[in-house]
């Protein structure tokens, strides 16, 4: 039961990882009893599971997931959701009114149009149906203001770091308010320009440099060393 | 045919272009080119030179081309008017429709179909330089493409093509031993899984022949893997030395 890589090595798809005793994980696949790469990305083992960290994947809708979408469309019953994902969405006008909805009544497009941007819950989805969003819990609806930036959405994990503790940092030293779309679709929203700018550079510099060690302490750095315009401020 | 065929195939054994027998064409392969693409890659093999890009998965448009049970894998080959010596047509030819399917066949086995039903998968080879073997060549670059658009694989697919120029079994031919050749032996192959994804031939050839051909393309194949693989890794490797 050997494996044939090394902790946080770069794979390609195709390259052999473990053989015998182990457990395909993420990004990986089982072929005659070898543990293949199926994306270009680091590996990594826990106990007797085999992951790969992919570098590069897309958003695969998970029921329960917030993310961040685009009006697409407003058809009959409900709008049609861009969520940067393999199926595009579907939430229903009933969904968003909390009333029963009449179609002679109700104006769809006086609610939301296209181009709207919503953070949404996946509602429901399964290999046969498109991805349902709810916007019916309180943080849900339509986006007012604030700014957007996209990032893999592998790495959004290591954006809320270890129990949250990274995002919350950057929310505290910042003062913004941060929605992290599982999609890779991110919310920025803070009382001042600056504030924003900083959130969304540190957040940037995460993407960049999220496979390495000792990540927090650069974020830290970062944010305390673009800090000082805000203490003054605050002085005034 | 056979009168300018002599001449191929020096006496020691040097071909036209100053290879050896089993001797590749140099192969440059490059990763990421296109910022409009989900994937993209570029490949010169030789004097050939290919750009390919891939998209999705996303919905399938036309709608009624979704498959329920399955993704479905779109691919275009497709020659720039001026790729060849005489201009050539921008319409798609029968040979360029033909090969178009070719490519989707040779690389369908190493996608998982079934994860991502009523998507699609589309890619788009462009030729913009050819001499000989772009289909091998445009192979080896879309898989190269799907790989970096991040869409799961069971291992890139890897093509090169071997023949028969002057009753010599030779690797990878370029254009004029195509044209020339008695035999022209393309071979598709995922080599972790040692599984070859397509096989043709053009021309005609000995049982013995046939084998040594088909061994001598899959060991090419094996030796572009390898360059492909690194080319993969190096767009990746850029960002992990940043933080090094």
């Amino acid at each position: 039961m050997p494996t044939f890589f090394e902790k946080k090595q770069l794979v390609t798809p195709g390259e052999l990882l473990a053989e015998g005793d182990y457990l395909p994980g993420e990004n990986t696949y089982i072929e005659n009893g070898k543990i293949y790469a199926s994306r270009i990305g680091l590996v990594d083992s826990d106990n007797k599971k085999v992951n790969v960290v992919a570098l590069r994947a897309f958003y695969v809708p998970k029921v329960g997931d917030i993310v961040i979408g685009t009006i697409v469309e407003v058809g009959f019953n409900g709008w049609t959701v861009d969520i940067d994902a393999p199926y595009t969405a579907l939430l229903r006008a009933s969904d968003v009114l909390s009333r029963p909805f009449k179609p002679q009544n109700d104006e769809l497009s006086a609610v939301l149009t296209a181009g709207d941007l919503i953070v949404a819950k996946i509602a429901s989805y399964d290999r046969a149906h498109d991805p349902q969003l709810t916007v019916g819990e309180p943080g849900l609806g339509k986006i007012t203001r604030g700014q957007i930036l996209r990032v893999t959405p592998t790495k959004i994990p290591r954006i809320i770091g270890r129990k949250g503790s990274m995002i919350s940092m950057i929310k505290q030293e910042t003062n913004c308010q941060i929605i992290l779309g599982l999609n890779g679709v991110i919310l920025v929203t803070g009382k001042t320009l600056e504030e924003e700018e900083l959130a969304i550079e540190s957040i940037r510099k995460i993407e960049e440099e999220s496979h390495t060690s000792g990540l927090t302490d650069r974020i830290t750095q970062l944010l305390k060393e673009k800090k000082p315009i805000k203490v003054e401020e605050t002085q005034q | 045919m056979n009168e300018k065929s002599e001449k191929l195939i020096d006496k020691k054994g040097i071909r036209g272009d100053g290879r050896k027998a089993d001797e590749l064409r140099p192969l440059k392969l490059q990763v990421g080119v296109l910022s409009n693409a989900d994937g993209s890659a570029y490949i010169e093999h030789g004097k050939n030179k290919i750009l390919a890009a891939a998209f999705g998965p996303r919905e399938m448009h036309p709608k009624h081309l979704a498959q329920p049970d399955r993704m479905v894998l779109r691919c275009r080959y497709h020659m720039a008017p001026f790729s060849v010596q005489e201009r050539k047509s921008p319409a798609p030819s029968r040979r360029e429709v033909e090969l178009s399917k070719v490519i989707k066949e040779a690389l369908e086995p190493a996608l998982f179909l079934e994860l991502y039903p009523r998507t699609g998968v589309d890619v788009f080879v462009e030729v913009l330089q050819a001499d000989g073997g772009t289909r091998c060549a445009a192979i080896t670059a879309a898989a190269l493409a799907i790989a970096d658009a991040g869409v799961p694989m069971r291992d890139l697919v890897v093509a090169c093509a071997a023949g028969k120029v002057d009753d010599t079994v030779v690797l990878d031919l370029y254009d004029a031993e195509d044209k020339l050749g008695l035999a022209d032996v393309p071979v598709a192959y995922m080599p972790s899984l040692n599984a070859v994804t397509l096989l043709q031939m053009d021309g005609i050839l000995k049982p013995n022949e046939f084998e040594k051909a088909l061994n001598m393309a899959m060991e090419g194949c094996k030796k572009i893997y390898e360059i492909q693989k690194e080319a993969l890794k190096t767009k990746y490797m850029v960002v992990k030395e940043v933080d090094e």
